[in-house]
């Protein structure tokens, strides 16, 4: 049996993975992509979790994490459609008009 | 060999969500996801959930992971050139998080990590379940739908109330002229 450490650890790595490509990407598409690898890795931290204590609890709340997820895409999709529609780019650098 | 099969999947989990963030095309980028979505759906099997596997490869590989491309698709953007200029900040803040992570979970490994319960640890003493959403097997379909829609059926209902939102918030905001025609 793997230890469950080994999950947490895994989990971890990947999260930070997320964290780190949304602070240095540009890309808008990038970013997106880059928050789906973090709620990825609290996934894997449910059901490893889940499977530990033998509480499918868990797993329904990765079934909850999915549906937001999926709303999350097509809402973030539908504004960077929007945003390029705009302005033809989807940098990150060129929206700054809420910059102060 | 459930060893060697976890490393195998959390190996190719950490590489290719390492390609997702520094590969400079995005096509590359979602194709690599996609991999790791596949891996992380073959974790899920062997921690024995196998609907939420099969729900990860429909959901995610299946619908997300095509929203994505189609929107690649569509706006064709051109490979970057270079990251931001915050890269070494944001490196250096991931490898510092990453080390404390790593040292704590070294340093806490075999302290009092949760062992595995067994059947026969699952009831106390007098013979009465520890706690009702307790699964036989876990992983088990049947038993995430019937908790599913009796200890968190108003989740359930509030999780569809977003996906609601999401649909008409897509709607609106991709829409090109559902404001323009009431100016003009």
């Amino acid at each position: 049996m793997v230890p469950l450490s080994y999950y947490v650890i895994l989990s971890a790595i990947v999260f930070i993975t997320g964290v780190v490509g949304v602070l240095i990407r540009r890309n808008i598409i990038i970013i997106l992509l880059s928050i789906e690898l973090m709620l990825n890795a609290t996934n894997i931290n449910f059901v490893a979790f889940s499977s530990y204590f033998q509480n499918v609890a868990g797993q329904v709340f990765v079934f909850f994490a999915l549906t937001v997820a999926a709303a999350e895409v097509a809402v973030g999709l539908a504004i960077i459609i929007a945003l390029y529609r705009s302005k033809t780019t989807i940098n990150v650098d060129e929206f700054q008009l809420l910059k102060w | 060999m459930a060893t060697f099969v976890f490393f195998y999947f959390a190996g190719v989990i950490v590489l290719t969500s390492l390609l997702v963030v520094a590969l400079r095309k995005p096509i590359y980028s979602a194709l690599s996801l996609l991999i790791m979505f596949f891996h992380v759906a073959g974790l899920y099997v062997t921690l024995r959930a196998e609907f939420l596997a099969a729900v990860q490869i429909i959901v995610y590989a299946g619908a997300i992971l095509v929203l994505y491309l189609f929107v690649v698709m569509l706006l064709n953007v051109k490979r970057e050139e270079r990251y931001h200029p915050q890269f070494p900040i944001g490196a250096l803040l991931g490898l510092t998080i990453l080390t404390e992570v790593l040292l704590l979970a070294y340093h806490r490994s075999g302290v009092d990590e949760p062992s595995p319960l067994s059947h026969t640890a699952r009831t106390v003493p007098n013979g009465q379940a520890v706690a009702t959403n307790v699964a036989p097997a876990a992983g088990n379909t049947e038993t995430i739908g019937e908790v599913l829609y009796s200890t968190y059926l108003f989740p359930f209902e509030v999780a569809s109330l977003i996906l609601l939102v999401a649909m008409i918030g897509a709607i609106i905001l991709a829409k090109r002229d559902l404001f323009e025609q009431r100016e003009g």
